[in-house]
């Protein structure tokens, strides 16, 4: 009796300890699952020096420091009124559909104002956003070297590309004539008229959103996307034959002997294929 | 007033927080600035969440070293002094459980005792650990992506949004839902703090000679199965998973609960 008893614990015992598991395993499915889902929001502004949107989602401990010392500064002052301005970077909240609790701004809302000291940044704890990668060669903080985004004009929305004059984007930028240029074409429609063309230029812009804030169109034709969406990649096996440092990448390099097979259809074959679906 | 003293401090001190979180945000104050993610007192000492560094540190990144620390200082505060204590004198959803809790009993909701079979108070030792796996796989704090806890503490200080929501679905899970369904079965943060705490110093001491046996202490515990000395033995209340709210130190009208000093000596059958 004492045996059938004891057996019995067991196999409860053993009950429990599978049913725990599936259960843990089961949950810890679905939490990844969903986890998994709200991370993926590759549209969206990060505060200067941020890692890697990746890496950024594993380091920020969303602890708010960077938007509280971003709305607390100094200088963040309305200067009609002198009461304090709403801060650029905000905490996504519940229906943000981003990451909870991790900072972001929208240059529409309120643009990222390129404070020289860079207030948000010194007092991240955790890493996420990464002083060294903001200091220059004379180790000093350095808001230029931020790469939050990259603004884009769309041409057929953006009046100047219509020939009409407004460079409201080209002088709200902070960088002014540096990140934004203007070029200048003939307009051939009217023949006596130029074009005052805004090209944003990659290595210079930092993403701050002020063109996009300035932009007079009633949807900005110029707006700032993450790098990740906003550039292309060429890749690596693209050499530049006129670029001397770019040819020092591939000085050690081995030539490799590669065939690709002859295709058996002659050219009036492939020529006259109709396009597969 | 005296059956709602430590329930008053602990509101004060649970309301005073969340104000000085929400004036560094507010009012540029330097008190304490942050949320328990990390925080700051007067710009310089770090704080830091040990359930929340430890998800963070089991993706592979490295932190910084303010975060460790602050996390090194919580714990040692926690093991040392005050066991389970951020859980009711700090965290703000037990301001949301506790009304659900109370509003159970002036509703009458408990009077049946419901066995979940799934549900056991043990459950938040298992997310506390599937937490741990889930933020390693995945490459990001796990129950950072839905701790109510820091959903409300943000919402306090950097405006609510949808995140009101998740506060309200604790509310009603623990109404009419499961007792005490969030802090005493699911949270993983309080089973954190309960480790931590399990040898601190703070405990409430039972004196069996004067307990009636009433057992009010029992019908206002968010923990009750720490208080299984009642009227029967005069010890401490040892288990971690006792929150120090002193809500039965509160309701005991016969000097039988009081909080006092841990003792590891053993005193041979003498109180």
């Amino acid at each position: 009796m004492a045996d059938n008893n004891h057996s019995k614990g067991r196999r409860n015992f053993m009950a429990t300890t599978v049913q725990s598991t599936g259960l843990a395993v089961l949950g810890g499915m679905l939490w990844s699952g969903y986890a998994d889902s709200v991370k993926a929001s590759p549209l969206v502004l990060r505060p200067p020096g941020a890692l890697a949107e990746k890496d950024f989602l594993t380091a920020c401990i969303k602890c708010g420091l960077c938007a509280e010392a971003c709305v607390n500064r100094d200088t963040n002052v309305d200067k009609e009124t002198g009461k304090q301005r709403p801060g650029t970077l905000q905490m996504a909240k519940g229906g943000d559909s981003l990451l909870i609790g991790t900072p972001f701004f929208v240059p529409t809302e309120v643009p990222c104002y390129m404070c020289e000291d860079i207030p948000c940044v010194p007092v991240c704890p955790s890493g996420a956003l990464d002083m060294p990668s903001l200091l220059n060669e004379k180790e000093e903080l350095d808001i230029n070297k931020a790469t939050m985004g990259l603004a884009v004009v769309h041409k057929e929305s953006c009046i100047a590309f219509w020939g009409i004059q407004c460079d409201a984007c080209y002088r709200a930028c902070p960088l002014l004539d540096v990140a934004i240029t203007l070029e200048y074409v003939k307009n051939e429609r009217t023949g006596k008229h130029a074009f005052l063309l805004p090209i944003v230029q990659d290595h210079a812009c930092t993403g701050c959103g002020l063109c996009e804030q300035a932009c007079v169109t009633e949807e900005p034709a110029i707006f700032v996307l993450p790098n990740d969406i906003a550039k292309g990649k060429a890749g690596d096996h693209y050499v530049k034959g006129w670029d001397v440092k770019d040819q020092e990448r591939v000085a050690e390099a081995k030539g490799q002997e590669t065939t690709t097979e002859r295709s058996t259809k002659d050219a009036g074959d492939y020529l006259n294929m109709e396009v597969e679906y | 007033m005296n059956n709602i003293k430590y329930l008053l401090l602990r509101r004060t001190t649970q309301i005073g927080l969340m104000f000085l979180y929400f004036s560094a945000n507010a009012y540029g104050w330097n008190i304490l600035a942050g949320t328990f993610g990390t925080s700051y007192i007067f710009g310089v000492i770090p704080l830091a969440d040990p359930y929340t560094t430890l998800q963070v540190l089991a993706t592979g990144f490295v932190l910084g070293a303010d975060v460790l620390f602050g996390a090194a200082i919580i714990t040692l505060f926690y093991f040392v002094v005050g066991g389970r204590a951020f859980c009711s004198w700090v965290c703000p959803i037990n301001m949301v459980t506790d009304l659900a809790n109370w509003l159970r009993r002036k509703l009458n909701l408990d009077k049946e005792e419901v066995n979940y079979r799934f549900l056991k108070r043990s459950a938040r030792y298992w997310i506390m650990v599937v937490g741990i796996i889930v933020s390693a796989l995945i490459g990001v704090a796990a129950f950072e992506v839905v701790s109510p806890i820091t959903i409300m503490q943000r919402g306090i200080v950097f405006g609510f949004g949808m995140g009101a929501a998740v506060v309200l679905t604790i509310f009603l899970f623990d109404l009419f839902g499961v007792k005490n369904g969030w802090c005493g079965h699911l949270c993983p943060l309080g089973a954190s703090y309960s480790l931590i705490g399990q040898y601190s110093l703070i405990r409430v001491k039972h004196n069996a000679d004067t307990c009636t046996a009433c057992m009010d202490c029992k019908v206002v515990c968010p923990e009750n199965q720490v208080l299984h000395m009642v009227s029967k033995e005069s010890i401490s209340v040892t288990d971690g998973e006792c929150t120090n709210c002193g809500r039965c130190v509160d309701v005991c009208n016969d000097n039988a609960l009081e909080f006092g000093i841990r003792s590891f000596i053993k005193t041979g059958g003498n109180k």
